[in-house]
């Protein structure tokens, strides 16, 4: 039962934190880009389409533009060519941002254990959510985006992100 | 697209085919070895591939690779040797001619002025092996980074040995002579742009490097390798068929015709042949892939113009297979369904109502699709007259797959070289007319509907049987039998360990995969772990040729080409 001046309003208005406020909206409507190499590209496909579809999440948007989205899917194999694309592509995207790593490959090189994949894009960026699989099932993407919303459910709009002190292989 | 072409493949017998020439005109200048190589000196070998090229009608290039022998068990004459592989314009022979390199200095005349596809497949050997091509326009790293040291598939190079990478390669050293060449002594007028390596449609991590005048690109420089994955040094410390899960990952959009692929070239050089009902399988499942591998190219060809419908129409058939693949397999996109010697297992009970519901999705799929873009003025627009390929370059640029066959040649390994009953199926081939993206898409449209009856053929006529070949060398026992008595046991534990064991030669097969000729190179020493395995993927050619494709013509028209020759980065980059 609402008391002092909410109770004057009645249901007209809603009182909240403000950082409730905005990790509600902000959860809602993730616009991702997808950072899409290989194999589990193809599967983020199906996660997109009317099966799956990602947009019962709210992040349906994808960006095609890093300066638009503040999600980023890592999706395929990331070599140590593609390295300093992805560490570009990672900064032009403006804070608050999260990141989930999608597939054995993206996480930890997967069963590429040589001279030219990265064992693991962690060296580079930092990741928020680790999805397990080569290729993960849609179903584990849909989950990895339910557990950014956890995250962004706690945070604070006050407090810079952990994330930020983050120090990369490619960092000068 | 029509049912005509300029140039069929002839039929004329083996005997005819022999590169005559060749062999009279170097009659004692070369040898045959035991895997039917020729072995040339390396002093001729311009002279040697000029002959065939030119007096022997050899005028395709598949591929050429390096052999490290460094490792090997048997003697040889050198440390390096290379190899050519090349086909005629008949398309039923293939010669190979190998030579061996001089240690002291690892140096060897390019032939890129012979062959337009030379080009890039020496810059690779350059890269991977440290192979000097004399007189070559552009020997820089193709698949490894600017910053890489050392050539990692020499057998000294330790395989997890990896190098961080700092900064991209900016491609000016190849943009500003080809400017020149064009007229442009300054550049300050253009505007410098780079499609990829991340660009939605880029399709996947292709990189082109563009010079503008406004929308029209003047110039362009592809780069390459920014999806490169060491399968072919991950197979040298596998056994055969841990490798075919590395094949899944080739072309990912049609993994189980890699796997088949793999397969049947070491069953080729085991001598083997699967049992019927695996070969009904395989044409079953591999034409299925070619349907999907179709429609993904497809529906993304069809976004990248703006026709965001289609994709739903053809990614939804899609899902229908993926769901039937994991019934069968396990998988949805990397089912590693096959084994050398057959399958892991055979079809399940009401596959066929299963298919049957696919194949009924595909139609109607495809059916749709084409009822909203084939008198539709803005996709003729859009696609006709668009990044032409003409018959003859095609030919010349090594291309293969339905990308050869939109430009009016029909050839189809499934017709020229069949295997797996392919000869007693009633199917097409569908060619087009012109080369442009229109024909190439049709081409596809078209390839679906021969595939359906192609599947609806095997599917009357499979019979029952065994799906792997009796032979306790090649297939697992029966778990009853691994369970049950220590043979099956150590049979088992063998077969796991050790691999199956392969005879010493240096093979190359090839089926048609769903973009064209997917071929193995495959060197065996004996063991259960092939010695050095180099895959010849379709799209190689390709993408060698887009960056004068799409010279002169617009933004939005290179899009479109990239999409339809259905380059897989996968495949592409290894
Ligand atoms: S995790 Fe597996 S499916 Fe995903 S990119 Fe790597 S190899 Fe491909």
């Amino acid at each position: 039962m609402a008391v002092g001046a909410e109770a004057i309003f009645g249901d007209s208005v809603i009182t909240t934190k403000l950082d409730n406020a905005i990790s509600w909206a902000r959860e809602s409507s993730m616009w991702p880009y997808i950072f899409g190499t290989a194999c589990c590209a193809i599967e983020f496909m199906s996660v997109a389409s009317s099966k799956y579809d990602i947009s019962r999440f709210g992040a349906e948007v994808v960006r095609f533009s890093p300066r638009q989205a503040d999600l980023m899917i890592v999706a395929g194999t990331i070599s140590y060519k593609q390295g300093p694309i992805l560490k570009r592509i990672y900064d032009q995207m403006s804070e608050p941002k999260w990141v989930i790593s999608m597939g054995a490959c993206a996480c930890s090189g997967g069963f590429y254990d040589n001279y030219t994949t990265m064992q693991g894009i962690d060296a580079i960026i930092p990741v928020d959510v680790y999805v397990a699989g080569c290729p993960p099932r849609p179903e584990g993407i849909l989950d990895a985006l339910m557990k950014i919303q956890e995250i962004q459910k706690n945070e604070s709009i006050i407090k810079d992100r952990t994330t930020k002190n983050f120090k990369g292989r490619l960092d000068a | 697209m029509k049912a005509s072409s300029k140039i069929v493949p002839q039929k004329i017998s083996k005997a005819d085919s022999m590169p005559k020439h060749f062999e009279a005109s170097f009659a004692n200048r070369f040898s045959k070895d035991e895997n039917n190589q020729y072995i040339i000196a390396q002093q001729y070998i311009i002279e040697a591939i000029t002959c065939l090229q030119i007096e022997d009608n050899f005028s395709i290039l598949l591929d050429i690779t390096a052999i490290d022998y460094l490792t090997c068990k048997h003697e040889c004459p050198s440390r390096f040797a290379l190899v050519y592989i090349l086909r005629d314009t008949s398309f039923l022979q293939t010669v190979r001619i190998k030579t061996y390199l001089h240690d002291a200095k690892l140096e060897i005349q390019s032939i890129s002025s012979l062959f337009a596809i030379a080009n890039w497949a020496e810059r690779e050997v350059w890269d991977q092996y440290g192979i000097c091509f004399t007189n070559h326009p552009n020997l820089k790293r193709m698949l490894n980074h600017k910053e890489f040291i050392g050539h990692p598939l020499r057998k000294d190079y330790p395989i997890t040995q990896g190098q961080f990478c700092t900064k991209t390669d900016d491609l000016m050293d190849e943009m500003i002579p080809k400017l020149e060449n064009k007229g442009f002594t300054s550049h300050e007028d253009l505007m410098f742009l780079n499609l990829g390596p991340a660009h939605p449609a880029s399709h996947g991590t292709i990189r082109t490097f563009c010079a503008l005048e406004g929308e029209t690109i003047i110039s362009a420089v592809a780069e390459i390798g920014y999806l490169h994955r060491g399968f072919e040094k991950s197979c040298e410390n596998h056994t055969y068929n841990q490798i075919i899960p590395y094949t899944d990952r080739l072309n990912y959009c049609s993994a189980i015709l890699n796997n088949i692929a793999f397969a049947h070239t070491v069953e080729g050089m085991l001598g083997v042949s699967v049992p019927q009902r695996a070969q009904f399988i395989r044409v079953l499942i591999g034409e299925l892939s070619r349907i999907i591998d179709h429609l993904v190219c497809l529906a993304a060809n069809l976004v990248d113009m703006g026709a965001l419908t289609n994709y739903w129409y053809l990614f939804n058939p899609r899902e229908a297979v993926y769901d039937l693949l994991s019934k069968l397999t396990g998988a949805r996109l990397t089912n590693s369904y096959m084994r050398i010697g057959g399958m892991a297992h055979d079809l399940y009970d009401g596959f066929n109502e299963d298919l049957q519901e696919c194949i009924k999705q595909i139609q109607n799929g495809v059916a749709d699709t084409l009822s909203l873009i084939e008198h539709n003025r803005i996709f003729h627009d859009r696609t006709q007259d668009v990044g032409v390929i003409k018959a003859e370059k095609a030919l010349n640029l090594g291309l293969s797959g339905p990308n050869l066959r939109a430009s009016g040649i029909a050839y189809d390994i499934r017709k020229t070289a069949p295997y797996y009953n392919y000869e007693s199926f009633d199917f097409d081939i569908a060619i087009g007319s012109v080369g442009d993206v229109y024909d190439r898409m049709m081409v596809r449209f078209e390839e679906i509907r021969q595939s359906i009856r192609i599947i609806n053929q095997a599917m009357k006529q499979i019979p029952q049987g065994p799906i792997l070949v009796a032979d306790n060398a090649i297939s697992l026992p029966d778990k009853k039998d691994v369970y049950g008595n220590i043979e099956g046991l150590m049979n088992q534990f063998k077969l796991i360990y050790e691999g199956v064991k392969v005879p010493a030669m240096e093979y190359y097969n090839a089926i048609e995969g769903a973009n064209g000729e997917l071929g193995f190179y495959i060197i065996s020493d004996g063991s259960g772990t092939p010695y050095k395995v180099k895959v010849r993927p379709p799209c190689f050619p390709a993408m060698a040729a887009y960056a004068d494709i799409i010279e002169g013509g617009m933004i939005a028209d290179a899009v479109l080409t990239l999409g339809s020759l259905n380059i897989v980065a996968g495949e592409l980059d290894r």
